[in-house]
């Protein structure tokens, strides 16, 4: 029975991922796509450490590490939850300017994002 | 490994050359390769006791006491370095259970859990039960501090505690102060102790005989490892500044997940193994995150700290044992510098 209700929902984010790919192949929604970045934690840092987006471009950051971090902004702008392996934070940057952040719990990882 | 040890002892010598201190009328210093290391630091009357035999039996005098230092023991973890934290723990907790002499008290130096959450500070809470010593002082770790400022931990550990959890204590003439340096990080730095907790601790140290000994214990090193990896306190040199004129202070950190030790003055420093998982040497690997050995190697980097306060000289003794090890100094070779 659990497994069975496991196998529906589970057929529902791979529906959902499908219809997003066939959106993101329309030009329109790919130039909007080519603007959003990914940042990787790995080795208890940020990769890129330094990410330039434009206006309204979503940041996604994804924790690789076997430890938890967070994405702070240093000056309060945005802060996650602590994230766990493979756990996944997105701010969408809305005005220009940059954007210095740290892990809280371990401060000596920073980056920045610069918004132009 | 060998190599790094042998640097961590040349690095000592280079110290212990270097702070002008008479080191033969103040310090014996004893390694046992392979298992551990065993200092016994004196304020004034070097301690030469072999620890190996036995503490209990000659040296019950009044006032002499042990505590047992354990640290980092992530509760919730469970990834391939160590996928059963909870059992190592219990092996930790076991092998305190199994001393002859038995401990006054047990310090946990932090990181009691891997993500602040209340199910992991409940099987912590459930392990511990289960240790002899019934009295247990913790100070907090980064991964205590996660979830609302650390509201979690403070209800749970920090009653009667000042500020984000720091306090002192005195036993059988020995004074004891739990500092906090994991709460308000700022972005670039290492730990920090904040100014609120050092007027505090100034305070606290303020009128207590030179004489007293001194025992300062926080989670992140109180002394620069390795400023790369962030192991070391921002403003700890403020802190040691106001027990420089004791005659014996020693530091018990955790953090790191390994042994390091140093000697500055009359001052002795001291990291304790993780009862989870080791982390590498500093420098030698990409980060600081859990280093993967094989299984049966596992209890051989993971320990606990035994600390023995012999009053006659005011000394304290520490000596690191590996979980898997039947006896500190089981398959130890001696030593001295």
């Amino acid at each position: 029975m659990a497994t069975k209700n496991v196998w529906i929902a589970g057929l529902v984010p791979p529906v959902m991922l499908a219809v997003l790919l066939l959106t993101a192949a329309s030009p329109r929604v790919k130039a909007n796509d080519a603007a959003n970045a990914e940042v990787k934690i790995d080795n208890f840092s940020f990769g890129p450490q330094s990410v330039t987006v434009p206006v309204g471009a979503t940041v996604t950051w994804t924790n690789r590490d076997d430890i938890p971090h967070t994405v702070v902004s240093t000056e309060g702008v945005f802060k996650s939850k602590v994230r766990d392996t493979d756990e996944k934070f997105s701010y969408t940057f809305a005005k220009a300017g940059t954007y210095p952040y740290y892990c809280t719990i371990h401060p000596k990882m920073t980056g920045q994002i610069v918004v132009q | 490994m060998a190599n790094n040890k042998q640097d961590l002892i040349d690095q000592n010598l280079q110290d212990l050359n270097n702070d002008g201190v008479d080191r033969r009328g103040f310090l014996k210093c004893m390694a046992w390769a392979g298992t551990g290391l065993v200092w016994t630091m004196s304020g004034g009357i070097p301690v030469s006791r072999a620890f190996a035999k036995g503490y209990g039996k000659d040296a019950a005098k009044s006032g002499d006491f042990t505590f047992v230092q354990i640290s980092d023991s992530h509760i919730g973890f469970n990834k391939p370095a160590n996928p059963d934290v909870t059992a190592t723990l219990q092996t930790a907790i076991n092998k305190i259970n199994a001393m002859q002499h038995k401990p006054d008290f047990i310090i946990h130096t932090g990181d009691l859990s891997q993500l602040s959450k209340p199910s992991e500070f409940d099987t912590l809470d459930q392990v511990l039960k289960g240790a002899s010593p019934k009295q247990i002082y913790f100070v907090p770790g980064e991964h205590d501090m996660l979830s609302d400022n650390g509201d979690e931990y403070l209800q749970r550990y920090g009653k009667g505690t000042k500020g984000t959890g720091w306090y002192s204590f005195d036993q059988k003439g020995v004074h004891f102060v739990g500092l906090v340096n994991v709460a308000n990080l700022k972005a670039g730095g290492m730990g920090s102790l904040g100014q609120d907790q050092l007027e505090w601790l100034e305070n606290d140290l303020k009128g207590r005989s030179a004489s007293t000994p001194v025992v300062l214990f926080a989670h992140i090193p109180l002394w620069t490892i390795y400023p790369d990896w962030g192991w070391g306190t921002d403003d700890s040199e403020q802190a040691l500044s106001y027990v420089k004129r004791f005659g014996s202070v020693t530091v018990l950190n955790g953090h790191i997940h390994q042994i390091m030790q140093k000697v500055e003055g009359k001052v002795s420093f001291h990291t304790a193994m993780s009862t989870a998982f080791p982390q590498p040497a500093p420098g030698s690997a990409p980060s600081a995150g859990p280093m993967k050995v094989p299984a049966e190697q596992l209890q051989q980097v993971l320990g606990i700290t035994d600390v023995n306060y012999v009053v006659s000289g005011r000394s304290l003794a520490v000596v690191d044992s590996p979980l898997g090890a039947s006896s500190p100094l089981a398959s130890g070779k001696e030593t001295e510098w």
